[in-house]
């Protein structure tokens, strides 16, 4: 069968079993938009491309399958860069195919030319220029088996005009074999003897914490990570990444360590005398000092990708695997530590002193931002997906938010992308119809992709967005505040500038607004009714609430600053 | 860890150097791929060699001399080996290694210092392989140490071209060498 190179891609797409694509057409990738009309694959016109990048993102989170943007070269390609640096970061499978000027004008300066291999070769786990039409089953087949298989990450593909539109004979690979990559092996030899290493550190521990990051997502090594942790009785804390892989309800979490985690959690790694790494990467978010982090702890590091081991920590034992598979290999060799009674019963003093804790909001004051999400989270139906930008807001819902199931948090974790929230909730949605999508958002996140609203009411994709406005960037405004004696530089944006009810309402959304607690219950109510088109909810939130508990940049996670409400019985 | 990649001169090879014969896919951009990864995880190369391999049009064997203090060799192979074009990693520590390279250098002559750079290439063992009045090319294959005893002792003849290859390496016959 006789096929353009266009048709190829497109063929290619579907035998990957891609449902739906995020784009945006152009020059460059012209002739692949033509068979788009004819095939089975959905694909969602963005308004901006890196909308459809995020949107790529927030699927791959909420589904575990890669994510697909499509987008032409120059511009088009540059304005994804930002997406597929986030999806490195936090090893988010994508796919994202960008058009580039025809085979002979590369090198040339050409109209909207720009080298995107070459620039995004950092910030891709591998990419591809297709050189030759008959390549492109094997390279879209690389692609998808690349993104998906190790450590997940993005994988772009480049493809010339004149590729797509010439003539090749229809084939597809029907092995890893054909796929032609010798240098890559996702599938590691599992080492017995490090497994039989960390099953004595275990028995050997007194005061050991499971410290789970995204990996653990990503293998969906949720159930066993419950049956571990169950059996052991080992406290359990989660990575920003990892929100939602064990379920906040369930007595043993400790929640969310690092620079704005839980006290307990923060507080057990730095007590610890073994941490079970899994899946994490010692984020420096989560270390802070890493010369003071967790003194006494011996380190068992399990994840997939070896690069991680003593990086940034030693460990005593390094299991490279998948954490779904070292977890079951740990259940079976019954691996089972000291009695933990006096563990818990220290951890159990932590929790209490230093629960999560906010200010009562004042009669005649705004809404406290915390109070807003737990409102949402209150009325939310089970199974809610909930996304974020990044900022004071993202803490707060990450805090405040029960994450009782995985990929129901979606957010931007490692390169911290401000804008991620509304376009990573659209693509959630797409991915996830049968849930309902909130995106607790900043003012200033907000600003950065709203335009993709227009994209969510035209496709019919209806998500559910709260914008905590307290009228600054809030947490450089927590930063210049509490380390740059209150100069506050650069910070301020307004709350009534834009006005976001009729910004929302122009973008074909329903558009509301609260300034008390009363008006709050009511939106949140009109809200949950409103379920054919997007909800933008405009919260008139408090400039002056922080981000509790707080360890400082560069500090020792013994530093960690609570909730001044907190702070009476601090020494 | 230094932030820039270390490109600058030296005066010998690091102490904490390493050996790693690298073998990648013959493809655009590989070299590319691999500097790329140097320069943005501050990963140090003190020399870089590259030619087709093993009679392979498909393979390239990529010989590079890192600096294993600017990164833990550990990290500097975990990284490499998850370049997608990298087939395979052998470290060879220097005394594992067989290491030769190739220098060149043409040094300005008249009539009195014609014998005395016959002289210094007969006691280093290398050879002439151009002549002219007024300058002479002279060409050492042999050990970076012997490269580098031939560089100073042309270092007195003044206004001197010169051209190192960077080493290529092979493990001793004989040795075991970790993957």
């Amino acid at each position: 069968m006789q096929l353009t190179g266009a048709q190829a891609l497109i063929k290619s797409l579907e035998r990957e079993g891609v449902d739906t694509v995020f784009g945006l057409p152009g020059g460059a990738i012209l002739p692949v938009y033509d068979p788009v009309l004819d095939s089975s694959i959905r694909h969602i016109l963005v308004r901006h491309e890196q909308g459809a990048g995020h949107m790529a993102e927030g699927y791959a989170l909420a589904t575990g399958k890669p994510g697909v943007a499509m987008v032409t070269s120059g511009p088009g390609a540059t304005n994804i860069v930002t997406p597929i640096g986030n999806a490195y970061m936090d090893s988010t499978p994508l796919v994202v195919i960008t058009g580039q000027v025809a085979t002979a004008s590369i090198g040339t300066d050409a109209f909207q030319e720009c080298d995107i291999t070459g620039i995004t070769m950092g910030i891709t786990k591998h990419n591809f220029l297709i050189t030759s039409a008959q390549e492109i089953p094997r390279v879209v087949a690389s692609a998808f088996y690349l993104a998906t298989t190790g450590r997940p990450g993005p994988v772009l593909v480049d493809l010339p005009k004149d590729i797509a539109q010439t003539q090749m004979e229809w084939w597809y690979p029907e092995s890893i074999e054909e796929l032609d990559l010798p240098g890559y092996r996702p599938e590691v030899d599992f080492d017995t003897h490090a497994l039989a290493r960390a099953v004595e550190l275990i028995s050997a521990s007194e005061r050991p914490v499971l410290y789970v990051g995204g990996g653990a997502l990503k293998s969906n090594a949720t159930r066993e990570l419950l049956a571990f942790a169950e059996r052991t009785q080992i406290p359990v804390v989660t990575t920003l990444m990892a929100r939602g892989a064990f379920p906040d309800s369930h007595d043993q979490h400790l929640g969310m360590p690092g620079m704005h985690g839980m006290y307990s959690a923060v507080t057990a790694l730095q007590k610890s005398d073994l941490l079970i790494s899994l899946g994490t990467r010692f984020d420096d978010r989560v270390t802070g000092k890493v010369s003071s982090f967790a003194p006494h702890a011996k380190i068992i590091h399990v994840d997939i990708d070896r690069a991680e081991f003593n990086k940034v920590r030693r460990a005593d034992v390094t299991l490279q695997s998948n954490v779904a598979v070292a977890l079951r290999a740990m259940d079976d060799a019954l691996a089972i530590p000291q009695n933990l009674d006096v563990w818990w019963k220290e951890i159990r003093s932590w929790q209490e002193r230093y629960p999560l804790v906010y200010d009562e909001p004042a009669p005649e004051g705004l809404l406290r931002p915390q109070a807003v999400i737990e409102a949402i989270a209150r009325s939310a139906a089970p199974g809610t997906i909930v996304s974020s930008g990044v900022g004071q807001h993202q803490m707060w819902a990450s805090q405040f938010w029960q994450f009782d199931e995985p990929r129901t948090w979606i957010n931007s974790g490692g390169a911290g992308t401000m804008g991620f929230g509304v376009p990573a909730a659209i693509g959630a949605k797409v991915g996830r119809p049968d849930r309902t999508v909130w995106c607790i958002d900043g003012d200033g996140c907000f600003q950065m992709t709203a335009q993709e609203l227009v994209t969510a009411r035209s496709e019919g994709i209806p998500i559910k967005v709260a914008i905590l406005n307290n009228a600054y960037l809030g947490m450089v405004r927590q930063w210049q505040e509490m380390f740059y004696e209150e100069r506050y530089s650069e910070v301020y944006l307004s709350a009534d500038l834009p006005d976001y009810v009729k910004w929302a309402e122009a973008m074909g959304c329903v558009g509301l607004r609260a300034r008390t607690p009363a008006e709050m219950h009511d939106v949140i109510a009109r809200a949950n009714e409103i379920n054919d088109v997007p909800v933008v909810i405009d919260f008139r939130t408090d400039t002056s609430e922080k981000v509790f508990p707080m360890v400082a940049a560069g500090a020792s996670n013994d530093d960690i600053m609570v909730h001044p409400l907190l702070r009476g019985g601090q020494a | 860890m230094s932030p820039e990649p270390f490109l600058g001169e030296v005066d010998a090879a690091p102490v904490h150097h390493h050996i790693l014969s690298v073998l990648v896919e013959n493809k655009a951009g590989v070299l590319a791929r691999i500097a790329g990864l140097f320069a943005r995880r501050g990963f140090n190369i003190y020399s870089l060699a590259v030619a087709p391999s093993e009679g392979h049009a498909r393979f390239s064997r990529v010989t590079i001399v890192v600096d294993a203090q600017s990164a833990p060799l550990e990290q500097i192979v975990g990284q490499l080996d998850k370049l997608v074009n990298v087939v395979e990693i052998t470290d060879l520590a220097p005394q594992d290694a067989l290491e030769r390279e190739l220098l060149l250098a043409s040094v300005p002559i008249d009539e009195t210092r014609r014998a005395d750079v016959l002289g210094v290439t007969a006691r280093t063992g290398a050879s002439i392989v151009d002549v002219s009045p007024v300058s002479v090319t002279v060409m050492l294959a042999g050990t970076p140490e012997a490269c580098d005893a031939l560089e100073r002792e042309l270092e007195a003849f003044g206004d001197v071209a010169l051209q190192r290859t960077g080493r290529v390496a092979l493990p001793r016959l004989g040795q075991m060498a970790s993957a």
